[in-house]
């Protein structure tokens, strides 16, 4: 990578290029690796914890239910066919109502 | 009131609340670039929202922002932070992602952008490829989420409940988008660009993160594949080495980590472009709660906003001085023709000064004398207008079900001490 960017340093100065396109180019011809923080946010106990770990925690971090304003039994319902239909979760029908109940048991709207 | 201002001698004075969160980030600014998120579990914000408290986290090659979620990753900016400048710096600018597969190791000399579809001649482009072939344009621009402010929508939507911290303003560098694709050349019965990127979903059945633009957008001036950011590479949550931007439009369409453009012949029905990101097909883009059958259409331009950037909502000034009121504006490309202030709620307005043009669709910075009595207190406000003559909402946000385009009017209550 250095010898890459040192001979495209010289090769812009005999063309008379810029600086700036010189640093640009080499820095984004450059590999970026990075590791992301562990997750923080845990499910809390309730009724329902292992089917809403099991269905919801594959695709997305638990915050997104934290976060949420309080939702109705409706609201959340619609939520969990969302994720079904929509986005592809393998829920089956018959566990929908009780990862309901356990988000309305975390988040729900009183 | 407004003819002789002065300079503001004495520093106007966070509230409480928010001298607690500059406290607790200070103390963790030494730590914080080791980038364990345990170090900061003690550190977090309350965003004034049922539901709001959310953490304080140190991400790769980020500085400490608000994390809203982990998986995918999503980090708002702290709001103090755009007074700091006109531009946002790399590490403070907001992430969203959409999908949790985003690669986290990227190879700048190997990524390859394919051109493809409706095209004469498919190509496959390195970021090299990019800079050596094409003009190289920059653009100052916004990029501001979909959802920016949707956590302060009433009554409340589900969603990303961001505060108002999912915007920046960056000077983006990349080649024009239409003269790559003059390159490919675009077939007679081109209809749409859709763009994807390297992100994709955990399950196959999950629709993968695609958007498209209809050709007369693509084909704009100022649509760019930028691969540098505030003179910088773009860091890796941002969309490292290339990624869309689409100056004017909402940041749902400025694809990250860009490597597949598609020219298609049909108007695009993925999952994100329809029933995802849409808004109600009418001049104020918002309805009832509840209303059905509501026409809608994908959402597009950015709306005129404005905020006070140098103080908080219930912060306390010294009364008796001059204060210089600062804060910023933008819209969707139009550009900032006039910010208004308000120190009684809106009853009245005063012009406020506008700083250095930075294009466009960039933020606008403005300034306002205030002067407040002592013991008084003051509903200050801000209103933009663009040179379209289109303002912001003047007292009742807007609502709609997915909590796009907020652009009320903001009011900050402060207190003169």
């Amino acid at each position: 990578m250095k010898t890459y960017a040192n001979a495209l340093s010289l090769l812009a100065g005999i063309a008379g290029l810029s600086i700036a396109f010189q640093v640009a180019t080499a820095q984004n011809l450059s590999e970026v690796s990075i590791d992301l923080p562990e997750e923080t946010a845990q499910l809390k106990p309730g009724p329902g914890l292992e089917l809403a770990r099991d269905n919801c925690m594959t695709c997305h971090s638990v915050d997104y239910i934290y976060m949420q304003p309080p939702l109705s039994q409706e609201q959340w319902k619609g939520e969990v066919v969302k994720m079904k239909k929509a986005m592809g979760a393998p829920i089956a029908d018959s566990d929908i109502d009780a990862i309901v109940q356990y988000l309305m048991s975390q988040n729900g709207k009183k | 009131m407004y003819d002789k201002p002065k300079p503001a001698v004495p520093p106007t004075e966070p509230d409480l609340s928010r001298r607690r969160f500059f406290r607790a980030s200070a103390a963790l600014g030494g730590l914080g670039l080791l980038g364990h998120s345990g170090l900061n579990a003690a550190a977090s914000i309350e965003l004034p929202m049922v539901n709001g408290r959310r953490e304080l986290a140190v991400y790769p090659q980020k500085r400490e922002l608000i994390l809203m979620t982990a998986r995918p990753v999503q980090l708002e900016t702290p709001f103090q932070l755009f007074n700091d400048g006109v531009f946002t710096p790399n590490d403070a600018f907001f992430v969203r992602w959409h999908l949790a597969g985003v690669p986290t190791q990227i190879d700048g000399a190997a990524f390859e952008i394919k051109v493809h579809g409706r095209v004469k001649q498919p190509l496959a482009l390195k970021v090299a490829d990019l800079q050596n072939q094409f003009e190289a344009v920059e653009v100052a621009a916004v990029c501001q989420c979909s959802g920016n402010s949707r956590g302060f929508f009433n009554p409340r939507v589900a969603g990303g409940e961001w505060g108002n911290g999912a915007m920046g303003n960056a000077l983006w560098k990349g080649v024009r988008l239409r003269d790559v694709l003059n390159k490919a050349g675009i077939e007679a019965d081109a209809v749409q660009v859709r763009f994807n990127g390297a992100d994709g979903p955990v399950l196959p059945a999950t629709p993968d993160f695609v958007k498209a633009l209809d050709m007369d957008v693509a084909l704009g001036e100022d649509v760019l594949i930028a691969y540098s950011m505030n003179g910088e590479p773009l860091p890796l949550l941002n969309g490292f080495p290339v990624r869309l931007i689409v100056p004017g439009w909402f940041a749902t369409y400025w694809v990250k980590m860009l490597d597949d453009i598609e020219v298609i012949n049909t108007t695009d029905q993925n999952f994100w472009m329809n029933p995802a990101y849409r808004i109600p097909d009418n001049s104020c883009a918002c309805m009832e709660p509840g209303q059905q059958g509501v026409k809608t259409v994908p959402i597009n331009l950015l709306n005129v906003r404005s905020f006070i950037t140098s103080l908080a909502d219930g912060a306390r000034l010294k009364g008796g001085h001059v204060h210089e009121i600062k804060g910023i504006a933008f819209d969707g490309g139009y550009g900032i023709a006039r910010v208004l202030f308000s120190s009684d709620g809106g009853k009245h307005w005063a012009e406020a000064k506008l700083g250095k043009d930075h294009g466009k669709y960039s933020f606008r910075q403005w300034t306002a004398a205030f002067k407040p009595v002592t013991g008084r207190r003051y509903e200050l406000a801000c209103m933009a207008v663009n040179h379209n003559g289109e303002s912001q909402q003047p007292s009742t946000s807007r609502w709609n079900p997915s909590g796009y385009m907020r652009n009320v009017v903001e009011t900050y209550r402060v207190t003169a001490i």
